[in-house]
């Protein structure tokens, strides 16, 4: 175990000022702070309060082994500024670079400390290091915990966006299909069809293709499965929207879609679900 | 001993089942159901799953032959008002029923049971 001595913390504490100013010139050289979506006074305001929880924690703490409770405030503002700077877009070289760049100013002040006793600085420099670059990973551990959060949170809401159940009229609802059909995606379009249709009594429903890009055999068995579960619940199925190249694929594939009412647009689906219901559309004279 | 009532309506035979299927009472009702039939010389039947919101693969496959058996004895049979997840677990099962004439609801069901007895 290696940690700070009181004499390092206190020379810190004695220049902070002055290591302030030089790790933020070292950051404004690497261009991290000169970035028109953080502020300069923002990121002066983070540098400081960094510098005042290390030197809190530091005292008596491991710095080889930062999960522990005397390091708890110095891992939450990191999870905290990770977490902003994700949200913010930076990639995670900046992220780290905000760690990494205070380890200059302080080796330097080392130096001019400890310049009569090679071995104490050798010590209290391989303690530096060691804590630095544990912060360090662990910013960009958070920083990639948080980015992996947002990837999640979109990948859902796509999820969600995609499936949209129309009502094409009394009794005829209709399923644009857009993006690739995976299973997942197929449980959620069927989840939501299956719905709507007992909730509006609806008699046929109409899946439009046309936004699928590819049709293979996983696809074709998915597009099988809703259109069966719809039958099952007593309503009918059209599938839609159905493209010179993948009818060309489902006929090369040898892919059986007996029994499923297969259209090549949408206006025809409507026209003979129409028909179905007994309705007719004349010109108005 | 639990049962699942089968009604009488002219010419057809209702059955709702509105408590929880457990496998002896759908072999129970498989032989009330052809029992009934063939008393009643019944035409069609009407069977009624929207309560029915869970299903195992026995229970899925015993719907289907009840259906099976009431056509073979001439009587119409329409399955109404299977609820989404039960027709998602059916088709995950790979129980499709097929030849199984299903409809929306109860109303829809009578018409298409109507229909098919009269253009016999």
């Amino acid at each position: 175990m290696s940690a700070l001595s009181q004499q390092t913390i206190d020379a810190t504490r004695k220049n902070e000022g002055h290591l302030l100013a030089s790790w933020q010139a070292n950051l404004d050289a690497s261009g991290a702070s000169r970035d028109s979506r953080i502020k300069q006074a923002e990121f002066e305001a983070q540098t400081r309060e960094f510098l005042r929880l290390l030197l809190a924690s530091a005292n008596g703490g491991d710095t080889a082994n930062i999960t522990g409770s005397e390091w708890a405030d110095v891992r939450g503002f990191l999870d905290g500024l990770s977490r902003s700077r994700a949200l913010q877009g930076f990639d995670s070289q900046t992220t780290a670079s905000f760690i990494f760049s205070l380890k200059r100013p302080l080796f330097e002040l080392l130096q001019t400390q400890y310049a009569n006793d090679a071995s104490e600085l050798a010590a209290q420099l391989w303690a530096v290091t060691e804590l630095l670059d544990t912060l360090g990973m662990y910013t960009v551990r958070a920083f990639q915990k948080s980015r992996e959060e947002v990837i999640a949170r979109q990948q859902e809401e796509l999820l969600e966006l995609s499936t949209p159940v129309v009502k094409l009229w009394d009794g005829v609802l209709a399923l644009p299909m857009i993006g690739t059909l995976d299973s997942q995606r197929t449980q959620v379009v069927m989840e939501s069809l299956l719905q709507r249709i007992v909730e509006t009594g609806s008699e046929i429903a109409i899946i439009d293709i046309t936004g699928v890009p590819t049709v293979d055999t996983l696809v074709a068995q998915h597009l099988l499965k809703t259109v069966t579960a719809i039958r099952l619940m007593g309503a009918d199925a059209i599938i839609s929207g159905v493209r010179p190249q993948i009818a060309q694929t489902i006929v090369h594939l040898g892919l059986d879609l007996q029994g499923i009412v297969t259209k090549a647009n949408l206006a025809d689906a409507l026209a003979l679900a129409l028909k179905r219901s007994g309705l007719t559309v004349t010109k108005a004279s | 001993m639990e049962r699942i009532p089968i009604l009488r309506m002219g010419d057809f035979l209702l059955v709702t089942i509105q408590v929880d299927m457990h496998d002896e009472l759908a072999i129970t009702l498989q032989d009330d159901l052809s029992e009934r039939i063939s008393k009643t010389s019944a035409r069609g039947v009407l069977i009624d799953i929207s309560a029915l919101d869970m299903v195992d693969s026995f229970i899925g496959r015993m719907i289907g032959t009840i259906s099976g058996l009431s056509k073979i004895m001439d009587a119409e049979t329409v399955l109404v008002g299977m609820q989404p997840a039960v027709a998602i677990t059916l088709v995950e099962l790979g129980l499709t029923l097929p030849g199984v004439i299903t409809a929306l609801n109860v109303e829809r069901g009578m018409n298409l049971l109507r229909e098919r007895v009269q253009s016999e």
